[in-house]
Order: structure tokens, then C-alpha cells, then sequence
């Protein structure tokens, strides 16, 4: 039994709260070098990881930054410093708890780094930053504790890579720092240990009790979901009777432009207008804050959210989790199953409701995921290098650094513990010169060694320019929304440029629950209307699509081998039934290719079952050989399930198509082309600090003068094949958006076991690929003919033909 | 065989080349425009960031393999031909050379634009301006000119969704697209650029078919 200051003990006792078993270890083990928790949410695992911090403050003899918070959210460092300061300031505890994130004022940020509070809470772009200043020593010092919330979710994206770098830094500034993890269930958790301790410390794992299994069950609806589509309309009356039979409910979706329509359509037919909000991560600052804020007020009876909720933010009385569309991975489903009811000890409540007839399929399979306990997760890749580049242009920035002495710190985080010397000095390389093998313009490299082997910037302005490019979230570019003629009224949000750019005047869509009408753009600002259509085109803006796990995969195909499907609801049942009568249902063993003429064009749809991101890239690399074999494709669609491909000629020789090894020769020259390569390029080169995503007074000038990454991509393809980022965004796309290890882990899993069936008309499972949003054009033979034949039509139609001869 | 659309054009018979350049063959005179040599030298004396340094060489090889192809007697760079003065001074040895090499024995005229308003010291003609028959070559375009061809803008249009470099032209102006590879676009129905030209202009899509289509919209 750890003994607690009175001031904190008489606290819990005057409250009548018992310490839990797995706090009262976490104070038992305060002196570790690193520990990581696993508790489920509202398994009071905040208080656990601040116990030690609070019981270390109470003497108030502790000068300085004593602990450091960090959370994947903004809105995650504001809710704890809420419910941190109130027990602080019940308890009388002499502790100065502050937040800093990029909302906080620059004022205040200045000042936090000459008198920083004693528990700081913050965020790993936040933390990047003030690392990245030459008074870092002075901000950290006597930092004894850094606690890592949700690091789960950290530790699987470069978020978390840049995080643990600047750990390594804060721990060569401040040795004795102690490291804490808080997690929610995981599949691995040696995995994130591994990541968060100092290499090699050992970082025992401490598992909370993880409380009474959840009650998660399908929602019933008399009505069949549809075909295809995401908006679960069909659901809406029996999604709204939940709402009224429960105090709070959160409705997931998997991605934003789902969220707006479900929340649109949840408004329409909400008769006894209860107070419903929405909450997404491409809505403005200010209208989220208001959800979040009315949330937790307890004015709300429900919000439709996306992943922008899945952390554990503390909302109130959540008593029932929704899921609308199938989940796509089990770890995330029972993660977002957590946030419903906080009261230790009470199951969670949640109901899955499928959006169309396959997710009918996938969430049944889930379902038995989540009963059996089998989480799925795939194995970390070592630490990025774009991040590591990022990394040395900080240390750069904060006043310079010895390589020898960087290399040390960085290969103490554990996801670089096996980086070589010669791969960090190629990322040096590329940070100070560029690192082309064409040595030009040596005079302006980007970093100098001083006369004692010191690298620092050359031009130590260019600080500025790196601090306000620092983070490794890329957003794709977005441009933010107004209602015409409200010029310095708030923004309802953002839409992705490329949308905007198919957007002419008069066009509807939906942002922040309301349809409104594209005006025009105006320096960059999409001006829109007010507008009572009920048929909005569609907003398509970046929602984060999440592949369908390998282990989910699995347990789809076995639910399709079943000879009958008595658990599944009829429709679902009789649609598969008439899939194996039309064609064959797909097998684990076997690759079901159907090849049909449909709409005037002809297509071929392959079940390869190995999720959406290996799905598209086969649509690229099968797209790439028929280009090759004059099949002329125009473009293709990928889901997690299967590829739809379609062009002007048929494919009838299945077998020489997916010939495994010729299609991996074809991903080398293939790479070279693709959007998705070009994609990761631009992202890589971003993170690395090639291209600037923010420079000072850029968006006045507008953005004609940039030229595209693209551009960039070609010219290194051409003339300096080996550079380091071409490497970095091979390596990203191939495990990434490429995922052509689950294109070979599915060509293994088939063998030669292809089975190409001529059909006279598209089939039930392939349909609903037609309807799917997210089709990629092939910008080969095919379209060059169908965009002569446009241009043709576009000098006809206009009365210009004769302007030419 | 390269890649042409053909206009008249004021009375001339040109030829707009899906690889970024104007050709007219009655006076085997080759026109490009805003070729930005030694862009990457500018942003990395500028602002420390090392764009791949290869632009240059990139230009120059393709402008090399239109003269090869065409056999100009005169080419005609219409300004904004370095990225600024310095730029022009810093080019490496073996660009230069390769400028020089192609410069040959051919009548070139180096046009000022905007950024490289200083005459190059590589030999040919610098001017503002220069008239030949019935048309005029400078840099930016003016308001009421006639046979008027001009660069600067770097005008991109698009089809079905896919934006191109372009040219752009009514009766009486002819707008060039970039000709360098680190150069941006700006959308053809930018403001800018409708406010240049008659209703019936047209926008001609570079790339491998010139594909021409109405000034869009």
C-alpha cells in the first residue's frame, strides 16, 4: 500500500471513492522508467496515470515543469485540464495546470516557455515545436514525468513517430524523465511498450481489469438496407427510437461525408425535434466546440460523429454506441463500443447497423469477432524517415547539433532503434543539401557544419519557415466554406480543393447539416448560399477510409462458405443465394474474376477480399496490363471486397492477367505513373520539409504560381532515381496506400485457382460496385479517345470549329 | 512527328505543339515562353529549400529536341526565360554549354519578361518587343493589341476534369503556355485571362494531341 498525501486521501474518502487496484499500482510503480496501462475507458485511467504527478506536486517544493501530458486531441488536452483542475483545486493542491495547443495564444505560448506551469498538456505538434527552440532547456527543466494518453492510436501513425523523437530529445535534456502510457485495448501491447520506452528500457505492462463484456448486438430494422451506399437512410426511424429510448447516443460513421447525410436526413425526419448535433473533423473549430460543449452540458441526445470522437474525450452520460456502416477492423469497433456508459463495471451498449447488403455481411462477422475476443492488428513499421527528416531539421532549428549525438538520441526511440548510421546520414544528407547526386548550388544548402562538426542553419531565418511547417498530419488541401456576403462570418467548414474544383455554380452539397449552393470561389474561400433543395450533390470531402483487417477478411469468406445463412436477415440471405445461382460465390481458396458487358462498356470484377487499399492497387496494376494489352480500361473502383474495373474491350485470358510475378514487375514502372505514388510523394516530401505547405504570404499570391509536387515526383524519377524520397515513398506506398503485401498475401492464399466466368449481365455482388463513390479514371488510350471526341463536340456545339482548319 | 494543332492566326498559318511551343513554319521561326531556367537556384538562395536541380537540364532538353526535330532558322524566347538575372548567371557549367551548343548559328531573340529584365550575356538579341510581318512578340500581353503573341500568365484549361498547360486565343492575341518544367498554371477562367479575349476564344490543351476546346465558361 503506497501511502498518498492526506490532502488527496481525504479527498477520495470525503467523496466516498475507493482507489482502484490498477492506480493504486500505478503510484506503486512511479519510480519505473516506463510503464504502459491498459484499462478500459472509464476505468478512471487518467486519474491513474496523474496520481503519481499530483502525490509528487502536493509539497509544493517542486519548481518548474514537473509533468507533461500529451494527447492525440486538442479537444483531449482541454477536457482533462477540466477535469484535472477541479480535484486540484478541491484537494488545495499548490499545482499550476495548463494547456497549450495550437489554439492557444502566441502570448501565452511565449510565456509558457520562460515560466512554464507544472503540469503542461499538450499535443506531439505542440510538443515538436517547443522543442524546436533554442530555450528548450531552460522550458524543461526538472521535467520528471511524461504521461502519453490514447497512445494506441499514436503509436500507429507518424504522429506518434514524431512524438517518441521528441522524447528522445526531452529525455537527453532531462535523464531521469519517466515515461507513462495509457492505452485502451490492443491486440499487442509489447508493440506500443516497445515504442514507448526508451530503448532498450524494459516497459512492464499493467492491465486493468477490463470490466464486464459489452452488449452489442445488430440494430433491428423491418426495412432492408439497400444495395450500396453509405447513408443507412433506411435505418433512420429505427436509429431515432433509440435516441428517444436512451439519454445519450453517439452515432459513428466511417466517414465524414456520411456523417453530414445521415445527420441530414436524421434532421428530416426528426418530428420531436430532439436536440441532435453533429461533429466532425471538417467542420470549423468554433461549431465543434459548441457540440462538444453542449455535450457536455448534457443538452444533447445524440451526436453523429466520425473518428474525430473516437478518443476518450469524457462526453457525459453516453448510454448507447451506434455503429452506421460496417467497422472495417474489430480493434476500433470494441474502442468506440468503450465510449458508451463511463460507469466502471456497467457493460457498454451498442448497436452495429450495416448501410448496405454486403455490411450486412461484414458486421455479422464482426459481431463474432468481438464475442470471440479476437482483435486484429497488423505489425508496426520501423520509424519513418520523412518523420526523422523532419526531426533533424527541429534539432536544427533549436540551435544545432553533433550528428554523433543526434544519431544516439534518435535510435533510443524505439521505432528507430534499428535505424543505421549510414540511412541517418542519408537523411542528414538530404536535410543539409538535398541529397541529389547532382551537386548543384552547394552555396545555399540548407544546413552548414560550424568548424567543430556542428550542423546548423545556414540562414537561421529559415527557422521560422520550418516551425510553421512543423506536424505530419497531411490533410489533402482544403479550402474553406462561407455563406456569400457574410465576409468575416464563420466558416461553416472545409471541402477538399479537388471537389471543389468539380463544382460549378448553381451545384448543391452538404456541409456542417445544411445544403447549401456553390457561388463561386473567391480568393480561396468557397462562397456558398443558403439553399432548401432536398437532393444535394453529394459532398465527397476526405473522410478517412480505413481498409477492412486481414482477420476480418478471413471471417467474412468463412461467413460466405456457409451452405445457408440462418443468422442473416433474409434479404441479405437471398441476395447471396442468388449470386451462387447467377455466378459462384467467392471462396478463401480460390479468386473469382467475372467478366460482363454492362451499360455500353465492358467490366470485369475480381473478389480478391484483401481490403481497400490492396483492392485499388491491383485496379492499378490490372488497369496498367490491359492498357499494355490494348483492352483500353477507363478507370476502376475498388472496396474492400472486390475490384471493378471497366474499358471498351473484354478480357477473356484471366490467367496471363494476374500472373503474380508479372505483376509485380509492372509495380516498378507502374509506380512511376499512378496517382496513389504521386500522392504518397507529395506527402513524404511535405513531412520531409522539401515543400512547404505554409510560407509567409503565400495564400495572398494565390496558388498559380506553385507548381505542382507532381511535377517535382517526374523530374526525380527521371533524372535521380535513387533519391532518398523516392525511396521513403516507394517504402510508404508499397505498406500503406499501395498494400501490395496483401495483394500477395491473397495471390499465395489463390494460387493458381482462378476462375474467370463470362456472365451476359452484371451479378448481385458486383452491382453495388457501380454505386460506389471514389472511381479512378485511367488516363491511358482510352480516355485520350473519349476526350478528342468531347473536344470535338464541345467546337461543334459552340459554332468555334471554324475558327481552326 | 510532332504533335500540332493548326490556326490562322492574323493571316498566318501557325502551328501550336502539344509540347508547349509555337511553331511558324513560313518563317521557320520557333516561339516559346517562360522557360524559368535556374528556378530551384532562385528558391534555394532564396528560402533554403533544395528543389531537385534538374529543371533546368529538363528545359533545355526538350526545347533541344524540338530544334532537332523542326530545324528553326530563328527562335524566339518570349521572355521570363531565367528566373531572375542571378539565376541566369549561376546556370551550371554544363547547362550553359547546352544552351550555348543549341544556340548554334540560329538567330535567337531573348524577349524580357518580368523576372529577367537584364539582357543574357550568352549572345542573340535582346528586345521589349519584336514585330515580324503582321505579329508581335512580348512578353505580357496588352489591352487592344493586334497580333499580339505573349506569354507570362501560364495558362492551364481543363477537360473532363484533367487540367493541362494551354494556349489560349481569339482573332487578335495568342496567349503561350510555360515552357519550363517548374512552372505552375493559372485556370484559364481566371478573371485575368477571360477579361483578355472575345467570346469565341478558344483554349488549346497541350500534351501528347493539342486538343482545343471553347474558352471555358
Amino acid at each position: 500500500m503506497v501511502t498518498l498525501p492526506p490532502q488527496i486521501l481525504s479527498w477520495f474518502i470525503a467523496r466516498d471513492w475507493s482507489i482502484h487496484p490498477h492506480q493504486q499500482e500505478m503510484l506503486a510503480r512511479k519510480d519505473a522508467p516506463a510503464t504502459l496501462l491498459i484499462a478500459p475507458t472509464g476505468g478512471g485511467k487518467t486519474m491513474a496515470g496523474f496520481l503519481p504527478t499530483l502525490a509528487e506536486l502536493a509539497s509544493g517544493e517542486h519548481a518548474g515543469l514537473h509533468t507533461l501530458y500529451v494527447s492525440p486531441l486538442k479537444a483531449l488536452a482541454a477536457d482533462i485540464k477540466r477535469n484535472l483542475t477541479s480535484p486540484v483545486a478541491e484537494m488545495s493542491l499548490p499545482i499550476r495546470i495548463e494547456d497549450r495547443t495550437g489554439d492557444t495564444s502566441s502570448a501565452r505560448k511565449r510565456r509558457q516557455r520562460a515560466d512554464p506551469p507544472h503540469i503542461l498538456l499538450t499535443t506531439p505538434e505542440s510538443l515538436a515545436l517547443m522543442v524546436s527552440y533554442e530555450d528548450a532547456a531552460r522550458t524543461f527543466q526538472g521535467l520528471q514525468r511524461i504521461i502519453v494518453d490514447e497512445v494506441h492510436a499514436l503509436a500507429e501513425s507518424k504522429r506518434g513517430d514524431q512524438l517518441m523523437l521528441a522524447l528522445s530529445r526531452l529525455q537527453a535534456l532531462c535523464p531521469g524523465l519517466r515515461r507513462v502510457g495509457l492505452s485502451a485495448t490492443v491486440d499487442d501491447p509489447q508493440v506500443i511498450a516497445h515504442r514507448l520506452a526508451r530503448h532498450p528500457d524494459p516497459c512492464p505492462i499493467l492491465l486493468a481489469d477490463p470490466g464486464p463484456a459489452p452488449d452489442i448486438r445488430m440494430l433491428n430494422v423491418p426495412e432492408a438496407p439497400p444495395w450500396a451506399g453509405g447513408g443507412a437512410a433506411y435505418a433512420i426511424p429505427a436509429v431515432l427510437e433509440q435516441i428517444r429510448q436512451h439519454t445519450t447516443t453517439l452515432i459513428f460513421h466511417n466517414t465524414r461525408a456520411q456523417a453530414e447525410i445521415f445527420f441530414h436526413n436524421l434532421w428530416l425526419a426528426n418530428e420531436d425535434s430532439l436536440p441532435i448535433g453533429i461533429h466532425h473533423g471538417s467542420l470549423d473549430r468554433t461549431q465543434r466546440e459548441r457540440v462538444e460543449g453542449a455535450m457536455v452540458r448534457g443538452e444533447l441526445r445524440a451526436v453523429v460523429c466520425t473518428g474525430s470522437l473516437d478518443l476518450g474525450i469524457d462526453w457525459g452520460d453516453v448510454d448507447l454506441v451506434i455503429q452506421i456502416g460496417a467497422p472495417k477492423n474489430v480493434k476500433r469497433l470494441v474502442q468506440r463500443i468503450g465510449r458508451a456508459n463511463h460507469r466502471y463495471n456497467a457493460p457498454s451498449k451498442a448497436l452495429l447497423v450495416p448501410a448496405n447488403r454486403f455490411e450486412v455481411v461484414e458486421c455479422h462477422a464482426a459481431l463474432e469477432a468481438v464475442r470471440a475476443g479476437d482483435l486484429d492488428g497488423d505489425p508496426l513499421p520501423p520509424g519513418p524517415r520523412d518523420v526523422l527528416c523532419q526531426h533533424i531539421l527541429i534539432a536544427a532549428c533549436a540551435g544545432g547539433f553533433h550528428a554523433d549525438d543526434l544519431y544516439a538520441e534518435v535510435t533510443s526511440a524505439g521505432a528507430y532503434s534499428a535505424l543505421t548510421r549510414p540511412a541517418f546520414d542519408a537523411c542528414l544528407d538530404f536535410c543539409a543539401t538535398g541529397g541529389y547526386a547532382l551537386r548543384a548550388y552547394d552555396q545555399w544548402q540548407r544546413l552548414r557544419q560550424d568548424a567543430e562538426g556542428r550542423w546548423h542553419l545556414r540562414d537561421p531565418r529559415a527557422a521560422a519557415r520550418i516551425r510553421m511547417n512543423l506536424g505530419t498530419i497531411q490533410d489533402t488541401d482544403t479550402l474553406k466554406v462561407r455563406l456569400k456576403r457574410s465576409r468575416g462570418g464563420k466558416p461553416l467548414g472545409e471541402i477538399e480543393e479537388g471537389f471543389a474544383a468539380t463544382l460549378t455554380p448553381g451545384d448543391t452539397f452538404l456541409i456542417a447539416g445544411q445544403i447549401v449552393r456553390y457561388e463561386g470561389l473567391r480568393e480561396m474561400t468557397v462562397e456558398v448560399t443558403r439553399n432548401a433543395a432536398k437532393k444535394p450533390k453529394v459532398a465527397t470531402f476526405n473522410g478517412t477510409k480505413f481498409a477492412t483487417s486481414t482477420q476480418l477478411s478471413a471471417r467474412i469468406l468463412r461467413l460466405l462458405a456457409q451452405d445457408s445463412w440462418p443468422d442473416l436477415p433474409e434479404h441479405t440471405a437471398d441476395w447471396l443465394a442468388l449470386h451462387r445461382d447467377v455466378s459462384q460465390m467467392p471462396r478463401a481458396g480460390r479468386l473469382l474474376v467475372e467478366s460482363f458487358p454492362h451499360d455500353g462498356r465492358e467490366h470485369l470484377c475480381a473478389y480478391g477480399f484483401a481490403g481497400r487499399n490492396a483492392q485499388q492497387t491491383l485496379g492499378l496494376l490490372l488497369t496498367k496490363r490491359m492498357e499494355d494489352l490494348g483492352l483500353d480500361p477507363l478507370g476502376f473502383v475498388a472496396t474492400d471486397y472486390a475490384t471493378l474495373i471497366w474499358g471498351l474491350e473484354p478480357v477473356t485470358d484471366a490467367i496471363a492477367l494476374f500472373d503474380l510475378n508479372a505483376l509485380r514487375d509492372g509495380l516498378d514502372g507502374w509506380l512511376a505513373e499512378n496517382a496513389v505514388m504521386k500522392r504518397a510523394f507529395r506527402t513524404a516530401a511535405t513531412i520531409a520539409g522539401l515543400i512547404e505547405r505554409n510560407s509567409p504570404g503565400q495564400r495572398k499570391s494565390g496558388r498559380q504560381t506553385s507548381f505542382s509536387s507532381d511535377i517535382l515526383y517526374d523530374t526525380l524519377r527521371k533524372y535521380d532515381p535513387n533519391h532518398l524520397l523516392l525511396d521513403i515513398t516507394r517504402e510508404e506506398a508499397l505498406r500503406g496506400l499501395v498494400d501490395f503485401g496483401r495483394i500477395e498475401e491473397m495471390m499465395a492464399r489463390v494460387g493458381p485457382r482462378i476462375d474467370l466466368k463470362r456472365l451476359p449481365r452484371i451479378t448481385p455482388l458486383a452491382a453495388p460496385l457501380l454505386l460506389e463513390v471514389g472511381k479512378i479514371p485511367i488516363k491511358g488510350a482510352g480516355i485520350e479517345r473519349l476526350m478528342a471526341a468531347e473536344a470535338e463536340a464541345l467546337m461543334q456545339t459552340s459554332g468555334l470549329a471554324g475558327l481552326a482548319q | 512527328m510532332i504533335a500540332s494543332y493548326n490556326v490562322t492566326f492574323c493571316g498566318t498559318r501557325l502551328s501550336l505543339l502539344g509540347a508547349r511551343a509555337l511553331w511558324w513554319a513560313e518563317k521557320a521561326t520557333l516561339v516559346v515562353s517562360d522557360l524559368h531556367l535556374g528556378k530551384s537556384e532562385r528558391i534555394a538562395r532564396r528560402s533554403g529549400l533544395s528543389l531537385p536541380p534538374y529543371e533546368t537540364r529538363d528545359t533545355l532538353e526538350r526545347l533541344k529536341t524540338l530544334i532537332n526535330a523542326l530545324r528553326p532558322s530563328r527562335v524566339i524566347c518570349l521572355g521570363d526565360t531565367f528566373d531572375d538575372d542571378l539565376a541566369g548567371q549561376n546556370l551550371t557549367q554544363t547547362d550553359t554549354s547546352t544552351l550555348t551548343a543549341m544556340m548554334g548559328s540560329l538567330e535567337w531573340i531573348w524577349v524580357e519578361g518580368n523576372h529577367d529584365p537584364a539582357p543574357p550575356t550568352l549572345g542573340g538579341t535582346a528586345c521589349s518587343e519584336l514585330s515580324l510581318g503582321p505579329l508581335t512578340f512580348r512578353h505580357i500581353a496588352t489591352t487592344g493589341a493586334k497580333g499580339e503573341v505573349s506569354g507570362h500568365y501560364h495558362p492551364k484549361a481543363s477537360l473532363r476534369g484533367h487540367s493541362r498547360p494551354a494556349f489560349l486565343l481569339d482573332n487578335s492575341r495568342l496567349i503561350l503556355p510555360a515552357f519550363g518544367t517548374y512552372t505552375g498554371g493559372l485556370r484559364s477562367n481566371d478573371p485575368t485571362l477571360r477579361d483578355l479575349f472575345a467570346p469565341n476564344a478558344i483554349a488549346v490543351l497541350t500534351g501528347p494531341r493539342p486538343l482545343p476546346c471553347p474558352l471555358p465558361q
